[in-house]
């Protein structure tokens, strides 16, 4: 009687076992896939990147388009990760778009963001038909970079310079105030 | 009163006048804009401008630098521009805008070597003071003018890209500054006087 006892709690566990080693298992998964989407960032073209350019909801977007070669563009990053930090709960979302060559994702892209811990969203654009995509972002725009974009639903404002942050800020606040 | 008035009216005149001609001159030259000449130090050391061209019937005169990325995937095609255009009497003539201040690989050194690692065929001159750039409009570099000698003038005839695939030569489908230069030979005007391409911001501080 006690070993048929033994077996059948056996049989009870066996279900839920099994249960428990896939639910371990999705939630393995689910930490490599987000793992994996930090160290890769993922690449778009510039129809998959217009979206994140003209959200219509109520948050305000920093766009700052960079690259890991423009040193201007290096130095103004932390302003940026400062708002993306203190505006947080401002409604404020920054996204850096990279315009690394294809080839410098993996060699200095990905690097980069991972050793600068950047905690923005960061995009990489690879399109090759800037005649087109430079004005459609902003017709003032001459292609040089550091360039950034803010935008809500109700204002839009391209910026081709370099920012303080005393001067990001500034910006900023009146799109909020 | 009147009198009052009408001091008061011509002086808001004066202001809204004097904004718009500041906006206009931050924006550089536009296609049919006479271009200025400059006499600049190139990389021997001598001082180039454009007055010395005598034969020359225009120039491609190309904002470029030793340090962006951009510059640099560039740099072949404007030394076979200019191996091109030279003897069609449309020499290359590049213009450093960057202050060495601000980017300590772009001084005159590193410009010479630049052009002796790379082989330019065209002067490389300085924009000492940044006084020349500004001017021109340029923004970045590369950022090429194409110019057309008329009457001892220089009428700016194209503003933009050299072509349509700034990072990859081996992608170029459209070459804008030949094709401006080519209708300019033909006696033509340029069918795209304008293009725009990502670059580096040019250097100052």
């Amino acid at each position: 009687m006690k070993n048929i006892v033994i077996v059948f709690s056996l049989f009870l566990l066996i279900p839920g076992c099994k249960e428990e080693v896939s639910v371990t298992k999705a939630n393995q998964l689910n930490e490599e896939k987000e793992l994996a989407s930090k160290d890769n960032i993922p690449t778009l073209n510039y129809n998959q990147l217009k979206p994140w350019l003209n959200k219509k909801n109520d948050k305000t977007y920093v766009v700052n388009f960079w690259a890991t070669w423009c040193a201007p563009c290096i130095k103004e990053l932390p302003y940026f990760e400062k708002v993306q930090k203190d505006y947080k709960n401002k409604n404020i979302e920054v996204i850096l778009v990279s315009l690394d060559f294809p080839k410098m994702k993996a060699s200095n892209l990905i690097p980069f963001v991972k050793k600068k811990n950047i905690q923005s969203k960061v995009l990489h654009l690879d399109d090759t038909n800037e005649q087109f995509w430079i004005n459609d972002i902003a017709g003032s725009w001459s292609g040089a970079i550091p360039a950034t974009l803010i935008y809500n639903k109700d204002k839009r404002q391209f910026y081709e310079q370099s920012f303080t942050q005393e001067e990001l800020e500034n910006e900023i606040q009146s799109f909020i105030n | 009163m009147k009198n009052t008035i009408k001091t008061f009216l011509i002086i808001v005149t004066f202001i809204v006048a004097s904004a718009f001609t500041l906006t206009g001159d931050n924006e550089g030259y536009k296609v049919g804009d006479v271009a200025t000449d400059f006499k600049l130090e190139n990389i021997d050391g001598k001082m180039v401008s454009l007055s010395d061209y005598k034969d020359a019937k225009g120039f491609i005169v190309i904002f470029t630098c030793n340090t962006c990325p951009y510059a640099v995937a560039n740099e072949d095609r404007i030394i076979a521009l200019d191996k091109k255009y030279k003897p069609k009497g449309y020499p290359v003539i590049a213009i450093n805008p960057n202050d060495p201040k601000a980017q300590p690989d772009d001084s005159m050194d590193n410009m010479q070597q630049k052009a002796k690692e790379q082989g330019f065929t065209f002067p490389y001159l300085m924009d000492k003071g940044q006084k020349i750039y500004p001017q021109y409009g340029a923004t970045k570099t590369p950022h090429t003018y194409v110019l057309q000698k008329e009457n001892s003038k220089y009428i700016v005839e194209y503003i933009g890209a050299i072509d349509d695939s700034s990072r990859d030569a081996s992608a170029v489908k459209q070459k804008y500054v030949e094709n401006a230069v080519d209708a300019l030979l033909a006696g033509e005007k340029p069918k795209t006087t304008s293009t725009k391409a990502i670059g580096c911001s040019i250097k100052t501080l």
